[in-house]
């Protein structure tokens, strides 16, 4: 084993790492730094830049121009707060309903012959294949008070005059389900389809009603398909702008929108990066309880 | 004894419910066909089944073994005919409320339970209290000797326990009727025999009804008051084990259980005897032999039949025996060492090999008779017997 082995070896190990690192790590250093720097009238515009040419003394200047200044801000503010309160709970509450609209998808598509599941696969996937903006945006012509839905259920006699659901929190909701419905019943099936028959059979044989089975086998087994669907919706959806900017109305406040409105209307790139930092530690927050519960899972085994 | 014809069973016990026309069996088959798609998996099965019995399944792979318990524990409807448990037609019973466990082939452990938790779950799902559950539990870990594993999960045992895990899980409600797919399979030797042991031990103790499907004939000798034994869906013979070794009704079921010599005879003579026939035939080289049939069968005068010779009711010997029938001449190619018997492989004519066993009283380098010797084979004249061609 010399030392060919060993840098190959490196090389294995490192890459993932190093990817990591320049598509990750490194971008999110340079949001941090700009979250630290202070709103300027110039191009980028803020302050300090780090300067080169100036050497030991320019890098000593530039870490001492640096403050956390707009992070007070943020919480002296109580649009930022506000945002991340109601972002919290659009996201989760969008969550939950794709989980309960997801579930009986995934069970039926894991139910489904063999033969037909990589079609329905495909289905689930196909809407992908149309630019995610152009399927918001026809929702619009479903939901405004003239659209397809209103008209259907006026014809239908359910109601007697047009639902205002356009440009109110409702809308967004209905957005938020409809386009992350996949990234839910995708990681579901996965783990209902691995569940081998037998064990429900043999729930069955010791005394489980069908019912019963799904209860303390089915879903279960299904933990880890539904906290990864959960991930999958929750962490896009609390920075989510397109669908509140696109649906929701001006009661509607979503962290990502405050975040666009600063980043493009103030054009102030250092709050709008303190409001980006606060949001990834925020989602830290469920990230680490997850992996808490993994080892937690573990360790229950041995 | 002069005939084959008689029952071999007078060595077991008394039990044997199948022969006495007033007992009810516990379970029936009656006329039984499941079909997938165009597939026959079991073809017109009629089988009764009585209680306390220790029923064994035989059968080459994909025979349809597994299918006839899944039809027992409710998984699988069937196409055509009926099965009834206690008198009472169970074809619309679901598998839950039929007082049938099932051990699976694939054991069908709980992963995300642990030992414990498993072999608990039937006891938990009759609403048992914790404390009764822990006792029972305890006590069938005892039995399967998984006392330091009791909260591991299923991934992080052996194969061998866990297949201790499903025995254990599937005995612990006690169950009128046990079905186990290939229970032992995965257990060595020694706890194998041990568990065969406390199988039986406990059939007779809880009075339950066993029906084990099992590759290890020996196994199936072992624990079994019955052997049926399956081709493509069909019963071949149902019979007692020693009815089965003894009395095979055919060359697959003779082939299938044990080691067998099939020699081809023409027949020249028959006499009945009770109900049964004696057959004095003839070899291809001129030799005379006598076989017997197990009942009386369509075998005439100038028919070809197999001669069907257990290797260990052969005897090698390199002295000519007396008299002129029931024994061969040859010379030894091959000799399997098994350590307290060796199998001597005879040839006595071009294409035909004979298999002949012998006890090893002396030790190995003692051994009188070696490779390339001639020999003669020679044997009762009530240890063949004759097989429809
Ligand atoms: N769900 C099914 N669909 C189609 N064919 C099936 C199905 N289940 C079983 N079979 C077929 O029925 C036959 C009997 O299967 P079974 O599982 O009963 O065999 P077995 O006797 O238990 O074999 P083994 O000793 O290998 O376990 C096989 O040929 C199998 O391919
Ligand atoms: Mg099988």
């Amino acid at each position: 084993m010399g030392k060919k082995f060993s840098l190959g070896r490196l090389a294995f190990i490192g890459t993932p790492y190093f990817w990591l690192l320049i598509f990750f790590l490194f971008p999110f250093f340079i949001v941090f730094k700009i979250s630290l720097s202070d709103l300027a009238v110039a191009q980028p515009p803020y302050v300090p830049n780090f300067d080169f040419s100036e050497g030991w003394n320019g890098l000593l200047l530039f870490f001492s121009q640096l403050d956390i200044e707009n992070y007070t801000f943020l919480f002296e503010d109580s649009l930022y707060y506000k945002s991340y309160l109601s972002s919290l709970q659009i996201a989760l509450l969008s969550t939950l309903l794709t989980l309960l609209i997801g579930f009986p998808i995934a069970y039926a598509m894991s139910k489904a012959p063999k033969r037909f599941q990589a079609l329905l696969l495909m289905l689930i996937i196909l809407p992908f294949w149309t630019s995610f903006l152009i399927r918001v945006y026809a929702w619009i012509g479903i939901l405004k008070p003239e659209g397809f839905l209103n008209q259907a259920l006026l014809w239908l006699g359910i109601i007697d005059k047009p639902l205002i659901i356009l440009n109110t929190n409702i809308a967004v909701y209905i957005g938020i389900v409809y386009s992350y419905l996949p990234f839910m019943v995708l990681p579901l099936y996965a783990s209902l389809e691995r569940i081998d028959m037998s064990l429900i059979e043999a729930a069955r044989d010791l005394g489980c009603s069908a019912l019963k089975a799904f209860w303390v086998v089915t879903l279960p087994l299904a933990v880890p398909g539904i906290i990864a669907g959960c991930f999958l919706v929750f962490i896009p959806a609390i920075g989510e702008f397109v669908i509140p900017d696109v649906l929701g109305g001006s009661e509607t406040l979503m962290i990502g929108k405050t975040l666009w409105t600063e980043f493009f209307n103030n054009r102030d790139w250092p709050v709008a990066s303190a409001v980006a930092v606060i949001l990834l530690l925020l989602l830290l927050i469920p990230i680490l309880w997850f992996q808490k519960f993994q080892e937690k899972q573990m360790e229950a085994g041995t | 004894m002069t005939t084959a014809a008689k029952s071999y069973d007078s060595v077991s016990s008394e039990f044997s419910p199948w022969t006495d026309s007033n007992a009810t069996p516990l379970i029936q088959f009656q006329n039984v066909t499941k079909r997938y798609g165009d597939f026959v998996a079991i073809d017109n099965l009629s089988l009764d089944i009585y209680e306390r019995e220790f029923f064994a399944l035989l059968g080459p792979s994909g025979c349809g073994k597994t299918t006839m318990m899944r039809l027992l524990a409710g998984f699988e409807g069937l196409t055509e005919g009926r099965i009834l448990l206690g008198g009472k037609d169970i074809s619309h019973i679901p598998p839950n409320q039929r007082p049938v466990n099932m051990m699976f082939q694939s054991y069908a452990l709980f992963p995300h339970m642990n030992v414990e938790q498993n072999i608990g779950f039937g006891l938990k799902q009759e609403g048992k209290s914790k404390a009764e559950i822990k006792d029972r539990v305890e006590e069938l870990i005892q039995l399967v000797q998984l006392q330091q594993f009791t909260k591991r999960k299923p991934e992080q045992l052996s194969g061998g326990q866990r297949q201790r895990v499903a025995l254990a899980r599937s005995l612990a409600k006690k169950p009128k009727l046990l079905l186990l797919d290939e229970p032992l399979g995965a257990l060595d030797k020694k706890l194998r025999e041990q568990t065969q042991f406390e199988l039986m031990n406990l059939q007779e103790q809880l009075g339950m009804t066993f029906m084990i499907v099992t590759h290890d004939q020996e196994e199936a000798m072992t624990v079994a008051s019955r052997i049926a034994v399956m081709s493509k869906g069909e019963l071949v013979q149902v019979d007692t084990p020693a009815q089965i070794y003894e009395a095979p009704k055919s060359r697959y079921v003779a082939d299938f259980i044990g080691n067998v010599n099939f020699i081809g005879a023409t027949v020249d003579s028959i006499a009945i005897n009770k109900d049964a026939q004696e057959i004095e035939a003839t070899l291809s080289n001129n030799t005379l032999v006598n076989a017997t049939t197990t009942e009386i069968t369509e075998i005439k005068q100038g028919d070809s039949i197999w001669l069907s010779l257990r290797p260990e009711k052969i005897a090698v010997d390199k002295a000519e025996p007396e008299g002129d029938r029931n024994k061969l001449k040859g010379t030894v190619i091959d000799i399997g060492y098994v350590g307290n018997v060796s199998t001597y492989h005879v040839q006595i004519a071009e294409d035909v090999i004979v298999k002949a066993q012998r006890v090893n009283r002396n030790r190995l380098r003692n051994r009188q008779i070696t490779w390339d010797d001639e020999v003669w084979l020679h044997w009762n004249e009530d240890a063949a017997l004759a097989l429809d061609k």
